[in-house]
């Protein structure tokens, strides 16, 4: 006996086995995914005033790879629409524009917005030593707007070399520009747009930093869950990337000559698998970029 | 015209079948990377009762530190010593790290490389398809893909105990903030320690279950044969079909829990550690903000759909092994599946019962000890159906039928004990003492395990053509049965005496040595339990043999050996690949036994409904077509 429904619906189920067996996949990726949102709500709320940071972020960048990964979910029902049509050759096009745009994000992410991170530097000053920077913190002025107080200055490490060696006493930061003009109320809320560190140079003593460190996951649990959350997520592109990309190659032509409504199943299930990633996405950018 | 003849008369299309059906496959591919349910199924099983017998012995070797502390390890002391080091074992004396690292592996062996495999994997693999009359598995290679997850999974997990610094040692919740601090330092390699490998084999694992939950979930949809509809199904498949629901959905929060642990040990971060956590007298460079309590609440919202993993395969298994043994219908079959279902959904929302100590404040208790109680009654109608079943009924007392039959008063001990721990005021007093030891191994040693047994008992002559030995069966039963009691009743008294469930010396420099009961003391109560867990290891020897021997000498038996009417009896024993010569239809429900006017007590679900008959025990639901 041979396993049926492989390609043709169950006819009570109306389902191929393979239809069934993505859905079921994906309920169970919400739940991983659900764990994990779950854990960023439960540390943001429990969160010390200050301690959850906003507008680090490259928000338009943030907005064109939505944009990106929102095109391409159409693209791949474009081209599944023409594996049904029996146009192959639209598939092909329309899969090569899935493929190039899940790359695209992948680049984006892995060699503009993470680097950037990697590469921004904030230091935490000791509760009792606030007072001291309040020319940059500007935490009086917050007080009074009754918004929460700053506990952190970030900016470009001018001396890297600070981190390790216990003979300098002092980070050298080009100010971000928030921590320049603290108290002007347009610097209250962060910007939309993305402003590099300027010229502003702050010398903070190591002995009042309670931790300086560059913008890693180790360095606070609002970053530890960007990195996780995005990471498992571009994982997750990566794996439709592999999967369209063996699709699209002469392993699709092969599947296509011999059962050409196997190869529509296979696309329409990995189409599913790419909307629900895109929708993670879709969570993931307000919750880190906007909110 | 027939259907022989029409093959009789096409040669051409006889011969391809007889091409198709001799396609011969080389020894690796038909024994070890093999794609077949029942493959799967016997190595699932093989493997995890290997593993069930390898945390069994961790436990034996733990026990003799309970009873005896400070004293030499006999037969295995020197022994484990030379294995694992003067850092396990110094001069024959277990140390406590190696005692935490025993207790914290036997958890996870027992429960995930054990029972999971054994109840759920092996015999679903094995019995669903051939229940449901299917010819495989709706994936045969991701079902493949599940085993070999689940095997490297297990081998990380037991090269964890080769590492240096041995086995993870935070019990086998792995509580934070200890098991993201735990076997880190100068000492151990930041990968290759005990805690991350945990975390690593674990995540092998939940891949493993993921895959076979697809899939097993799949099958039931979509592979039933023709007639068997919903309400047609054995209970055993809708027990497994709730079960992989559980795991579908229970696991990936933990696996994103141990994403985060992992990230807490590899990467640094602070999900799971609080702010200015001091270890070792100093404040650890962390950026802290996390929550321990978030781990809790990940684990436990695997950890108690898990009982129920670990439980309805156990069920289900009993529930055959009932309706075939006492020649009755099983009573209320609706009642079994709309009760396992309610379970399967209850089992979601009373997790943090787990966690009354954390302090969760009260409404958040409330509402869990009401779902608590909520939860008990579809397991005391499971429970009770099993028990009218065998009301009027001729049972015969085969060996399975033994071990079911011990499923349920022991089954019953383990959840009765089970309501003062749902109870906030209660559990306050009980929590992490023996008392909740002896009530969940209750569940799982003589209620799982046992339904295990009954199961291997059951369905050998399936799998092999050959029965078990009856005698060697009854040798194996009654003194497991006996020891079972001896090692876990007088648990219950330890723990109410206060016994705390992780000490190293067995409560021998506690007050718990000066209260007697029966002239015993709650330390000394640990020499009869230790004596019990050894005896019931010997207890074991029996079976293992049997299994073994039986394989190649038992006694050869035909299709249906015990009389049954599922889908399984009319495949051939063991079934080919393929599994069953002509397609089967279901034409009647699954426990059509003592049919009044027939001269067999038993009616397969193959047998079509003659004119006028009345298909008496017939389930019926709306839904079910």
């Amino acid at each position: 006996m041979e396993i049926p429904y492989t390609v043709t619906a169950r006819p009570d189920t109306g389902l191929w086995n393979a239809k069934i067996g993505i859905w079921l996949f994906l309920a169970s990726e919400v739940m991983l995914f659900g764990g994990l949102f779950s854990a960023y709500i439960f540390l943001r709320l429990d969160a010390e005033p200050g301690f959850w940071p906003h507008g680090l972020l490259n928000v338009p960048v943030g907005t064109m790879n939505t944009a990106i990964l929102i095109a391409s979910s159409v693209t791949v029902v474009l081209a599944w629409a023409a594996l049904k049509m029996r146009q192959f050759n639209k598939y092909k096009i329309y899969m090569g524009i899935t493929i190039l745009c899940g790359v695209i994000f992948l680049v984006v992410k892995l060699a503009y917005e993470w680097p950037q991170k990697y590469e921004h530097f904030g230091a935490f000053i000791k509760t009792d030593k606030l007072e001291k920077y309040e020319k940059y913190l500007g935490n009086k002025h917050l007080l009074a707007e009754g918004l929460p107080p700053r506990v952190e200055i970030t900016g470009h490490l001018h001396n890297p070399a600070a981190l390790k060696d216990p003979n300098i006493k002092e980070y050298e930061i080009g100010l971000d520009q928030i921590y320049t003009d603290p108290t002007n109320k347009a610097m209250d809320r962060p910007h939309f747009l993305f402003v590099p560190p300027t010229d502003k140079v702050a010398m903070i003593e190591k002995a009042d930093v309670e931790r300086g460190t560059m913008f890693l996951p180790t360095h606070s649990t609002y970053f530890a869950s960007y990195f996780t959350i995005t990471g498992l997520h571009g994982l997750h592109v990566l794996g439709g990337v592999i999967v369209f990309t063996y699709l699209w190659l002469p392993a699709g032509s092969k599947l296509y000559r011999q059962n050409p409504e196997h190869l529509a199943n296979r696309v329409e299930v990995a189409g599913l698998f790419w909307h629900f990633v895109d929708l993670v996405w879709i969570f993931v950018f307000p919750l880190f970029y906007l909110l | 015209m027939d259907a022989s003849s029409s093959v009789a008369h096409d040669p051409h299309h006889h011969h391809d079948d007889a091409h198709h059906e001799h396609h011969e496959l080389g020894f690796w591919r038909k024994y070890v990377f093999s794609t077949d349910h029942k493959v799967i199924g016997i190595q699932y099983g093989i493997s995890g009762l290997i593993f069930l017998f390898f945390g069994f012995c961790l436990m034996m070797v733990m026990r003799w530190q309970l009873a005896f502390p400070g004293t030499r390890l006999p037969l295995v002391g020197t022994m484990l010593e030379n294995i694992f080091g003067p850092g396990a074992v110094t001069n024959g004396v277990m140390t406590p790290e190696f005692y935490n690292s025993l207790g914290a592996m036997h958890g996870t062996i027992m429960i995930f490389l054990g029972i999971v495999p054994v109840a759920f994997a092996a015999f679903g693999n094995f019995v669903v398809p051939l229940q449901i009359g299917a010819p495989d598995m709706t994936f045969p290679k991701i079902n493949m893909a599940s085993y070999w997850a689940f095997f490297a999974g297990g081998l990380v997990m037991l090269t964890s105990f080769f590492v240096p610094g041995g086995a993870a040692k935070g019990g086998w919740t792995s509580y934070t903030p200890l098991a993201d601090i735990v076997d880190k330092g100068p000492t151990y390699h930041p990968i290759f320690n005990g805690q991350t490998l945990w975390l690593i084999g674990f995540i092998l694992l939940i891949t493993s279950s993921l895959l076979g939950a697809v899939n097993f979930i799949a099958t039931i949809i979509q592979l039933r044969a023709k007639g068997m509809t919903w309400m047609r199904l054995p209970f055993f498949v809708w027990s497994q079909f709730v079960t992989a629901f559980l795991l579908l959905l229970a696991f990936p929060p933990l696996e994103s829990a141990i994403v985060m642990q992992l990230m807490d040990r590899v990467a640094g971060t602070s999900f799971f550690l609080p702010t200015g956590l001091v270890v070792n007298g100093a404040q650890v460079s962390i950026s802290g903000g996390g929550s321990p309590l978030l781990w809790q609440h990940l684990f436990w919202f695997l950890g108690h759909p898990e009982v129920y993993v670990l439980i309805l395969p156990g069920m289900g298994i009993v529930a055959e092994v009932i309706a075939n043994n006492s020649r009755k219908p099983l009573w209320g079959y609706k009642s079994l599946v709309l009760a396992a279902l309610v379970l399967g959904f209850l089992s979601f929302i009373v997790w943090a019962h787990h966690m009354w100590l954390t302090g969760m404040g009260t409404s958040v208790s409330a509402f869990f000890q009401t779902t608590t109680m909520i939860i008990s009654i579809p397991s005391v109608i499971i429970l009770s159906a099993f028990f009218i079943s065998l009301w009027g009924g001729s049972i015969r007392f085969t060996v399975p039928m033994l071990f079911a039959t011990a499923f349920l008063p022991m089954f019953g001990i383990g959840g009765l004990t089970g309501i003062p721990l749902a109870f906030n005021s209660a559990d306050l007093y009980l929590h992490d003492t023996y008392y909740v030891i002896a009530h969940f191994h209750y569940i799982v040693a003589p209620g799982t395990i046992f339904a295990v047994f009954a199961g291997v008992y059951y369905w050998f002559p399936k799998a092999t053509g050959r029965k078990m030995s009856d005698f060697w069966g009854k040798v194996h039963f009654w003194p497991s049965l006996i020891c079972m009691n001896a090692i876990f009743l007088p648990m219950f008294l330890q723990g109410m005496l206060g016994m705390h469930r992780r000490w190293y010396d067995g409560g021998q420099g506690w007050s718990l040595s000066a209260e007697k009961v029966w002239g015993l003391s709650g330390f000394h109560w640990n020499t009869p339990i230790s004596i019990a867990a050894w005896v019931m290891g010997l207890a074991q020897i029996p079976f293992i043999i049997n299994f073994f021997w039986s394989i190649r000498h038992g006694e050869k038996v035909d299709d249906n050996p015990w009389e049954a009417t599922t889908l399984e009896w009319t495949a051939p024993s063991p079934p080919p690949h393929g599994n069953f010569v002509v397609p089967p239809v279901a034409y009647r429900g699954p426990y059509e036994y003592s049919l009044p006017g027939r001269a067999k007590d038993y009616t397969m679900q193959t047998e079509p409904v003659q004119p006028g008959e009345r298909a008496t025990h017939e389930p019926t639901m709306s839904f079910g077509h």
